[in-house]
C-alpha cells in the first residue's frame, strides 16, 4: 500500500463531480457530487451495480460524453490541467497518450477490419512521432510485455483469431502504448473466466509496480476490490456513498448499502449460510430518485431522518453518506453481515 | 433437506457424447468434429442439486441441453425415471417434458415481448393441459406467490420488469409445469450481486417447498457451493471431478480445482497476508483440437510425462468422489511419496501453504460473517 496522499498534488483531482443527461422530459442526474483523487502508483476501485453511474463517472472524466446532451459541473484536475475546460482537440492530445483507456468488452475497442498490430501501430503514430517501423517494433514490445504468447505473428491477426483474454490483453497493450501515467479500466475483467481474469489482475499489478501507473478500475466485484484496491469508492444512485482504504472497507465498513454488498456474496470457505443476506427491492430508476438518501427506500434501518440529504460522516479518509449514528453502527452492522450471532445473544 | 442417496436416480447419463460438425461445407465428409460433451457419466437423485461448472466452452450449457433432450444425443445412454430417453421421438418425450424443466441466463431473450406476463405463464398450461381452463387463473396466482411477485403483475409485459423480477417470471413459468427436474443454465449470471442473492434465496425457498432437484449450471463457483449438494467440474467436455461440493472446494483432488478456486479474488482486506495461488498459464485449447493424454495437461502445473500420454479416467476415490487425474492431490500418502519422488517436492509444499492460507481465509470471512 503505497498511497501517496502524503504528496501535495495528486494525479487526478475530481471534486464535485456531477453529471445529467438531457431526456425529452427533464434532467437526468447520473452522477452527483463525486470526489476523488488517485495518487501516483495507486490502484482506485469503484464498485457499485448497473446504473449505480460508475461508468458515466469515469467517460465524463475522459470527456466521452455527449457535449450537446450532458452537462457537467464540478473540476476535473490532472496533472494540473483542468479536464473539464479544456476544448476537444486538446483533449485528444491527452486521451490515449497520458490516460489510457479499457473498455468492458474488447470487442468494442478493436476494429475486426484491420490487424492487432496495425491498431497499435496507429494509436502509437497518432500521438508519438515515430516511424512505421518503429512503430511496429514498439507494438511487438507492447504486446510482449503483456503475456501475448509469439507477438510478431500475433500483430498480423485479426481480433476475431484471439480469445477474449488475448483480445483484453492487446487493449490493454493499446491502452499502455504511449505510457500513459493513468489507466482506466471499465470492468476489464467481467467478460473474463476467472483463471483468465487472474491472468490479467496479475498483469495490472506488474504494471503498476513496473511503470508506476496509477489505475482506476471499475468493478462490480468485491472479490476484485479485495485483490486490487489500495483505495475504493462505493456508489450508489449516482452518489459515493462510502469511501476509505481497502483494509478498512471490509473490516469496518460504515454504509447499510456495502453491508448489504459484503452480505450477498456466497463464502467460498467455512460454514455455508442458510439464507443470503440479500438488499431487498431493485436499485432505484434515475429518473424518480426519492428525495433525501438514495438507498433509504431499500435499507433496514431508515428512520425519520433518512427524508432528508444524508450528512457526509468523516474520519480521515473514511467517509460515508449516512445518518446512522457512529455508536450504534457496529450493532446494526452485525445484524446484517452477522445475523447468527446477533441471534444467540 | 439432505438428497437421498439410496434413492432410485431421478436422471442418469452414461458416457453421453454430443459432437457438433463445423466447418462442413456441400463437398461430403467434409467438417470437423466438435466433441462439446465427451463421453460424460452422472447420476442426479430426487432432491439432489448438481452443479455444473467451468469456464466458457467447457460444454456445461451443451451437456445441460443434452440432459433435457433440447440436443440430441450422439453417443451414450439417458435415462429419466429409470426410462431410457435417449433416442426416445419428440412425441414420446412430451411426458417428460413436463417432468424435466429449463431456466435460461437471459430472462428476457425467453419471454415474448408482445404477450402479457399471465399469458406467458398459462401457455404451457394450455399446451399440458395439465388444469382446466377455469383452474389456469387460481394458478396463476399461487405461481406468482411462490416467485415473490404481486399477483396484478400478471397485466403487465416483460418489460415493464427488472431483470431479477423477469428472472422470476422464468422460473414461475418453469414451476407451471410442476416439474421433478430443474435445469438452471447460469441463472444469476447476468443480475446485480444484491439481486443475485434474492434469486439465489428463491431457489433454495423452492427446493424445500416443492422437493426439487436442480441441475445447476453456473460458472460462479461461490454460488455453485452456495447452492449444490454436489459439485462437477468440467474442462474442455469432460468432468474432471466430481463429489459432494464441501469436498471438492475445501479439498480439491484435480489440479484444474484447485487453479479455478484459487483464482477467485476473495473480498477480504489484506491484513490476512498475501495470498498463493496458481495461476494458469494460456488459455483454453481449442476444443476442436483437445490435447492428446490428458486434456488439462496443456495447463497443468504438475504435468508428468504420463499425462501427456494417457488419458485419465474418471475413477472413485475412497473419499467418495471422483476425479480424472493420473496423480490426483491429498489423495492418500503413496500419491504425496510418488510426486516427491519425481518432480513434485515443491508441489507438496506448495499444496500446505495453500491450505493453511485457505484455512486463515476460512476464519476471517466467518469472522465478518461473509
Amino acid at each position: 500500500m503505497n498511497a501517496a496522499s502524503e504528496t501535495p498534488a495528486p494525479l487526478l483531482d475530481v471534486a464535485g463531480l456531477t453529471v445529467s443527461f438531457a431526456t425529452e422530459r427533464a434532467l437526468v442526474p447520473a452522477v452527483r457530487d463525486v470526489s476523488f483523487k488517485v495518487g501516483q502508483g495507486e490502484i482506485v476501485c469503484i464498485v457499485g451495480e448497473s446504473g449505480s453511474g460508475k461508468t458515466v463517472s469515469l467517460l465524463s472524466i475522459l470527456g466521452l460524453t455527449d457535449r450537446r446532451n450532458t452537462k457537467i459541473e464540478g473540476s476535473v484536475i490532472f496533472r494540473g490541467r483542468r479536464l473539464l475546460e479544456l476544448p476537444e482537440w486538446e483533449m485528444r492530445q491527452i486521451r490515449g497518450r497520458e490516460i489510457g483507456f479499457i473498455s468492458q468488452n474488447p470487442m468494442t475497442a478493436l476494429t475486426p477490419v484491420h490487424t492487432i498490430g496495425w491498431q497499435i501501430e496507429e494509436q502509437i503514430r497518432v500521438h508519438l512521432n515515430l516511424s512505421r517501423a518503429a512503430a511496429r517494433r514498439r507494438a511487438a514490445e507492447l504486446l510482449d510485455e503483456v503475456g501475448l504468447p509469439n507477438p510478431t505473428k500475433a500483430l498480423g491477426l485479426y481480433p476475431h483469431q484471439l480469445s477474449g483474454g488475448m483480445r483484453q490483453r492487446a487493449v490493454i497493450a493499446m491502452a499502455l502504448s504511449c505510457n500513459p501515467s493513468l489507466l482506466v479500466a471499465d470492468e476489464p475483467t467481467t467478460a473474463l473466466d476467472v483463471t483468465v481474469q487472474a491472468q490479467v489482475l496479475e498483469l495490472l499489478r506488474r504494471l503498476r509496480l513496473d511503470f508506476g501507473l496509477s489505475i482506476i478500475l471499475v468493478t462490480h466485484d468485491m472479490g476484485v476490490v479485495g485483490e486490487m484496491a489500495d483505495r475504493v469508492m462505493v456508489m450508489y444512485a449516482g452518489r459515493v456513498v462510502e469511501r476509505a482504504l481497502t483494509d478498512v472497507i471490509f473490516e469496518d465498513p460504515w454504509h447499510p448499502y456495502t453491508w448489504g454488498l459484503l452480505a450477498s456474496i456466497p463464502p467460498l470457505h467455512g460454514e455455508r449460510p442458510v439464507r443470503l443476506a440479500s438488499i431487498p427491492g431493485t436499485p432505484p430508476v434515475l429518473t424518480a430518485l426519492p428525495k433525501g438518501c438514495g438507498f433509504a427506500p431499500r435499507c433496514r434501518f431508515r428512520f425519520e431522518p433518512c427524508a432528508e440529504t444524508p450528512p457526509q460522516q468523516e474520519d480521515g479518509e473514511h467517509t460515508a453518506l449516512c445518518f446512522i449514528d457512529p455508536s450504534s453502527r457496529p450493532r446494526l452492522r452485525e445484524q446484517i453481515l452477522n445475523p447468527s450471532s446477533v441471534q444467540a445473544a | 433437506m439432505s438428497a437421498d442417496s439410496t434413492a432410485a436416480p431421478l436422471i442418469e447419463a452414461e458416457r453421453l457424447t454430443k459432437r457438433y460438425v463445423v466447418g462442413r461445407t456441400i463437398m461430403p465428409g467434409s467438417g470437423r468434429a466438435l466433441q462439446a460433451v465427451d463421453g460424460v457419466s452422472l447420476t442426479v437423485r430426487p432432491k439432489e442439486t448438481l452443479g455444473l461448472v467451468g469456464e466458457s466452452g467447457c460444454g456445461k450449457s451443451t451437456l445441460g441441453r443434452c440432459l433435457t433432450r433440447l440436443h440430441d444425443i450422439d453417443d451414450g445412454t439417458l435415462r429419466f425415471e429409470g426410462v431410457d430417453i435417449t433416442k426416445s421421438s419428440r412425441r414420446e418425450l412430451r411426458p417428460f417434458r413436463r417432468r424435466m424443466q429449463m431456466i435460461f441466463q437471459d430472462p428476457s431473450a425467453s419471454l415474448n415481448p408482445r404477450r402479457r406476463v399471465g399469458d406467458l405463464i398459462a401457455e404451457p398450461l394450455h399446451v399440458h393441459a395439465i388444469r382446466s381452463r377455469a383452474d389456469i387463473p387460481a394458478r396463476l396466482k399461487e405461481l406468482m406467490e411462490l416467485v415473490g411477485l404481486p399477483a396484478a403483475y400478471l397485466e403487465r409485459y416483460p418489460h415493464e420488469f427488472s431483470g431479477g423480477q423477469r428472472q422470476r417470471i422464468g422460473i414461475a413459468r418453469a414451476l407451471a409445469m410442476e416439474p421433478s427436474l430443474i435445469v438452471a443454465d447460469e441463472p444469476v449470471s447476468a443480475l446485480d450481486v444484491s439481486i443475485q442473492a434474492q434469486i439465489v434465496n428463491l431457489f433454495m425457498e423452492l427446493r424445500e417447498r416443492l422437493s426439487l432437484t436442480y441441475i445447476f449450471i453456473a460458472h460462479d463457483l461461490a454460488v455453485v457451493r452456495h447452492v449444490s449438494t454436489r459439485t462437477a467440474v468440467m474442462y474442455l467436455g469432460s468432468i474432471v471431478e466430481t463429489g459432494p461440493t464441501d469436498l471438492v472446494f475445501d479439498r480439491p483432488a484435480h489440479p484444474y480445482t484447485e487453479a479455478l478456486l484459487s483464482a477467485i479474488p476473495v473480498p477480504r482486506a489484506r491484513g490476512a497476508g498475501p495470498r498463493e495461488r496458481i495461476i494458469l498459464k494460456g488459455d483454453l485449447p481449442s476444443p476442436l483440437d483437445p490435447p492428446a493424454g490428458c486434456k488439462f495437461s496443456t495447463r497443468c502445473p504438475f504435468v508428468s510425462e504420463r499425462c501427456r500420454s494417457e488419458r485419465p479416467q474418471l475413477r472413485p476415490l475412497p473419499d467418495g468422489r471422483s476425479v480424472a487425474c493420473h496423480f490426483p492431490r491429498q489423495a492418500s500418502q503413496d500419491v504425496s511419496t510418488h510426486l516427491r519422488a519425481s518432480n513434485g517436492k515443491v508441489l507438496v509444499e506448495h499444496r500446505t501453504s495453500i491450505a493453511s492460507i485457505s484455512a486463515a481465509f476460512g476464519r476471517k470471512l466467518r469472522h465478518c460473517a461473509l
